[in-house]
């Protein structure tokens, strides 16, 4: 009860900083990322916030063993730098700066019930299966390979 | 004075807010707020802590359920393209936030928070492709609808 509780209450806490923020508006999204015209640099105070605040948070927490209701912590170890997050961060890039969303917003403003909302959120489900069909093909492909590591 | 703090004291308290959050996450659960990673986790096979992204997304939810009664315009996707051109960036944004493994919340919050340069070389890397979408976007082709 508690775990769920917890976890539901994050997802709502941060639903209103998303909403607060003005990181649901696609208007003022691409206003921020309209360097070359208005350029709006509004969003860059929600980074900054949000940084500062999970940066000193992070590290006292991380002084204890494990979390309030997991056995361990599931952050990933820092790994170099690849060519698929290279790739992957700039897709997303681009449908970010053409759609206005990233998936937080976008579930947020679901309730809204725009239908460029909904278009964009059933589309993000497509992506993500199909980046898991391809992958899951490629990894059937090269059997020999082992696990994948990446490399610096 | 009213423009300053809606131009940035929002901005910066909802920020604030995002940051608790991502910590609260990590006290409780001690996993990483990334929303494409929690929300695509949910439904994709192979992934653990089902209960933590339900409860999670439900919530992201609820939220904006609430807040659509009292804040109608921070839900209703002004300045967002047609229905058209929205499925395309979704499609994107699916896509690329599975290969890139994370979005603005994994990578541009928790990952910079963490001082973790992967992070930090996805986070210029989708702000550049983003800024860059909508220069052609807006200047180049003269905006889509």
């Amino acid at each position: 009860m508690k775990p769920a509780l917890a976890a539901a209450g994050a997802g709502a806490l941060f639903g209103v900083g998303l909403c607060l923020s003005g990181m649901t508006q696609p208007a003022k999204v691409l206003g921020f990322l309209d360097v070359f015209g208005h350029w709006d640099p509004g969003l860059m105070f929600v980074m900054m916030g949000a940084v500062l605040v999970h940066l000193v948070l992070y590290r006292i927490i991380r002084r204890r063993n494990q979390p309030l209701f997991d056995s361990k912590f599931h952050v990933p170890e820092s790994r170099g730098v690849d060519r698929k997050l290279l790739l992957g961060a700039a897709v997303f890039g681009a449908g970010w700066g053409l759609g206005g969303f990233c998936p937080g917003p976008a579930l947020v403003s679901l309730a809204g019930g725009a239908s460029s909302t909904g278009a964009f959120v059933g589309a993000m489900v497509v992506g993500m299966a199909l980046h898991h069909v391809v992958h899951s093909a490629k990894r059937l492909e090269q059997p020999a390979e082992g696990p994948r590591t990446a490399v610096g | 004075m009213d423009n300053l703090i809606a131009s940035y004291g929002l901005p910066l308290a909802g920020g604030v807010l995002l940051g608790l959050a991502a910590s609260l996450v990590l006290l409780t659960h001690g996993r990483v707020t990334g929303v494409s990673g929690i929300f695509g986790g949910l439904f994709l096979q192979g992934h653990d802590g089902r209960s933590f992204r339900l409860w999670f997304v439900l919530g992201l939810i609820a939220s904006g359920l609430a807040l659509s009664r009292f804040h109608a315009t921070g839900m209703s996707a002004t300045g967002a393209p047609g229905i058209a051109v929205a499925g395309l960036a979704g499609l994107l944004v699916g896509y690329g936030t599975r290969l890139g493994s994370g979005c603005t919340s994994a990578h541009g919050i928790c990952g910079i928070g963490r001082l973790s340069v992967r992070s930090l070389t996805a986070t210029m890397t989708f702000m550049a492709t983003g800024m860059l979408t909508v220069f052609v976007v807006r200047h180049v082709l003269g905006g889509l609808r």
